[in-house]
């Protein structure tokens, strides 16, 4: 089973994702608390959780984070 | 409730002369938009540069994104100047607004050479997109039959259009929200959805062996 690896994070779902809108809605705020270096996904769970499964925000979070800290 | 509007004193020492200067009448405003625009430009680009491995829209078709995301970002931006509650730095809600544009703008220009049609319904190509070796897995075929069986009995026509389209197909999902008129979270919590009851499927048939981080 252990081979079924990308099949089971694909299928696991996180009950503390707060989803796209949410997520998005903070998604600055989260983005500088990480560029400091604080604590955002235990300030923000719900939307770490999100971060991690949904592709298309996780990519927003990448390119805003590399934005800020790239001058 | 939205939190209130820090005073300008309060912010950091960059974001209070962008309030400044952005709220400002005459030469002042009009050099802090420019500077404001230059910025986003170069953030676009630099992102739909960082995405055009995931895209299939290439060249001067994807600086045109980029200069488009930056001139809508920078209008939205304007517009609303007010609801800044000085909750993170300026520039960083600033450029939130450019990243989202490239964001839904790369989905809209997917479908102008789309390298999939909507519909298509590649299904031979689930066992790799679920990283299943039908080589390797003896299950695997019991593992597929299932998915399939919980894709055709238990979604609705809705559900089964979304995770054809972003799961076997792969389409992207902000593509497929700009094609279908859906915001990004609506696709989102259908694909959500689906994991879960597909999930279950497979514990209950044994398949997988507990049930993971699920309940909601």
């Amino acid at each position: 089973m252990r081979e079924l690896g990308r099949l089971e994070r694909f299928l696991r779902t996180d009950p503390r994702d707060v989803g796209c809108d949410e997520a998005l809605a903070v998604l600055h705020i989260y983005v500088d608390l990480v560029a400091a270096g604080e604590d955002a996904a235990g300030r923000y769970p719900g939307v770490a959780a999100h971060l991690l499964a949904c592709g298309p925000c996780g990519e927003d979070f990448a390119g805003l984070l590399l934005a800020v800290t790239s001058g | 409730m939205q939190p209130a509007r820090q005073p300008i004193e309060d912010l950091d020492e960059e974001s209070a002369a962008w309030v400044r200067r952005l709220g400002a009448g005459g030469g002042e405003r009009q050099a802090a938009e420019r500077e404001l625009y230059a910025r986003l430009v170069r953030i676009a680009l630099a992102e739909v540069r960082r995405r055009s491995g995931g895209t299939p829209v290439t060249g001067p078709e994807l600086d045109d994104v980029a200069h488009q995301a930056a001139g809508d970002a920078m209008l939205a931006i304007l517009a609303k100047l007010g609801d800044f509650r000085g909750e993170s730095r300026f520039i960083t809600w600033a450029y939130r607004f450019v990243i989202l544009e490239v964001s839904g703008k790369l989905g809209r220009h997917y479908w102008r050479n789309p390298p999939v049609a909507l519909d298509a319904g590649q299904w031979e190509r689930l066992p790799d997109r679920l990283g299943i070796d039908p080589a390797r897995h003896a299950e695997s075929a019991g593992i597929l039959a299932e998915v399939r069986r919980v894709v055709d009995d238990e979604l609705t026509v809705h559900q089964r259009r979304v995770f054809v389209a972003i799961v076997v197909d792969g389409i992207p999902l902000d593509a497929l929200a700009a094609e279908l008129g859906l915001r990004r979270n609506a696709i989102y919590k259908v694909i959500f959805d689906t994991r879960r009851k597909i999930r279950r499927a497979l514990v209950a048939n044994g398949y997988l062996e507990e049930p993971g981080l699920e309940q909601r």
